[in-house]
């Protein structure tokens, strides 16, 4: 899953993941991973490298990218 | 009923203003960006999308770099507030509406040094005139983009290129024509553009909102501070956009009329609308400048002007004149100095003020001719009775 600074760069990147067609959804920040926002992005592991792309292209600063 | 007060306020509004808002209030409703539960990401959803739309309107890359506020007014103080500090120097004109002048006046008794640039009494700014003003301390310039009172364009493009070239900010006050004529942030050279949404925006009261363009944050200091719904484990106030700026509950029902109004816009294009008002500003100005007794300001030419309109009609006080369009006529518009006390000083109307007139997208060629027949006939008849 995909943290972010803000609720607003996470609803950002939401559009942008899903114009490229990543499946994905938006779910509470688990607690054991601190936050900045209340909410994250969980997607499927095999996608990794296509969000990151994505994310990067968009120049949208995240917090960090996570395993569960 | 006719209503002439677009400048105050646009209405009626577009049908999907009122379906958004009222689809907010009764299907989704809760607080954007504070829980993750559905309804509180769909609200943000709406959020988010109000603010990509204005993004496409006025070519910003990132929609995260516009803040939201409850109107011009407030962008504005943020604008103001935020940048200048004791000892700097900022420039603005004698067309101003007191959103900027009031603000710029009170940092003027708290040490910063102003200098107000004198435009024509058609309204229009020399901008070789703000350059001349630009000093070693200078921070900011603050301008506004169309008057409150005639309409007049100033000519923010040229003033944007002298400020980039001082490496002086740049802050635009597009209450009266964001929505009305084409903005384009980055062709404009502007650091901060600050808008309302319920004029031609077409959203409700209560809403608008400031672009910062990137990096400019820095030296900008948020007016309030508060919860945001991010980084809740600090005490401190976020630095990054838009939570720098946003704290406490947002207007969400307002932001999604705004949306609806923004799309509106966006679906007819802003050249669209504004050629439907420049042709009721060319009836507007022909007529009334036929009518013996009727003196008009601003600058008299549709193509140079968004669509508000003063006049006088000679021996007759603007309120008087007000007053009987609406109960002989049922014709709503706004005498007086339309908080604009130095722009009118500028067109040689104050204290006495102007009658205004704004028409809108709603308002027809025929309800032109019925304001123009209504104001022939108070002008015939000669002296008011001294309201």
């Amino acid at each position: 899953m995909v943290l972010f600074h803000s609720i607003s760069g996470a609803l950002r990147a939401e559009k942008l993941l899903k114009a490229e067609g990543v499946p994905l959804k938006m779910i509470p920040v688990p607690r054991h991973l601190s936050s900045d926002c209340g909410i994250c992005i969980r997607f499927e592991r095999a996608d990794e490298l296509k969000v990151e792309g994505i994310l990067g292209r968009s120049k949208l600063e995240i917090q960090g990218i996570h395993q569960i | 009923m006719i209503y002439l007060d677009n400048a105050a306020t646009s209405w009626p509004k577009p049908e999907a203003v009122y379906q958004a808002m009222d689809g907010f209030m009764c299907q989704v409703g809760a607080s954007p960006g504070r829980s993750g539960h559905r309804l509180s990401i769909e609200a943000g959803r709406v959020v988010y999308e109000t603010r990509e739309s204005l993004a496409r309107l006025f070519n910003i890359d990132d929609p995260l770099r516009i803040i939201f506020t409850s109107n011009a007014t407030e962008a504005l103080n943020v604008a103001i507030n935020g940048v200048l500090r004791p000892g700097d120097h900022a420039i603005t004109s004698s067309m101003e509406h007191n959103s900027v002048m009031r603000p710029l006046r009170a940092l003027q008794e708290r040490g910063v040094e102003l200098t107000v640039v004198s435009c024509s009494k058609e309204g229009f700014l020399d901008p070789g005139g703000i350059e001349k003003a630009i000093k070693p301390n200078t921070r900011l310039i603050v301008l506004n983009h169309a008057s409150n009172v005639v309409g007049t364009l100033l000519p923010v493009i040229e003033v944007g290129a002298i400020a980039r070239r001082h490496g002086v900010l740049f802050c635009i006050d597009a209450a009266q024509s964001a929505g009305a004529y084409p903005l384009d942030v980055s062709f404009m050279k502007v650091d901060l553009l600050a808008f309302t949404g319920h004029k031609s925006l077409y959203g409700p009261q209560g809403t608008g909102g400031l672009y910062i363009r990137q990096g400019v944050e820095d030296v900008v200091e948020p007016l309030m501070r508060g919860g945001t719904g991010s980084r809740s484990d600090s005490e401190h106030q976020p630095d990054f956009l838009p939570d720098k700026y946003e704290s406490g509950t947002p207007n969400t029902v307002g932001l999604a009329g705004l949306g609806a109004g923004v799309q509106f816009v966006l679906s007819r294009g802003v050249n669209a609308l504004r050629e439907k008002e420049e042709k009721l500003m060319y009836l507007l100005i022909e007529g009334l400048g036929a009518i013996p007794g009727v003196t008009l300001y601003g600058s008299g030419d549709a193509r140079e002007q968004v669509a508000v309109l003063s006049f006088n009609i000679a021996g007759i006080a603007s309120s008087e004149v007000a007053m009987r369009l609406e109960e002989e006529y049922d014709i709503l518009c706004r005498p007086g100095l339309q908080c604009a006390p130095i722009a009118h000083k500028t067109l040689g109307t104050f204290p006495g003020g102007t009658v205004r007139v704004s028409p809108g997208y709603f308002t027809t060629e025929y309800e032109v001719d019925i304001v123009l027949r209504a104001i022939r006939n108070i002008a015939s008849m000669g002296k008011g009775i001294g309201l």
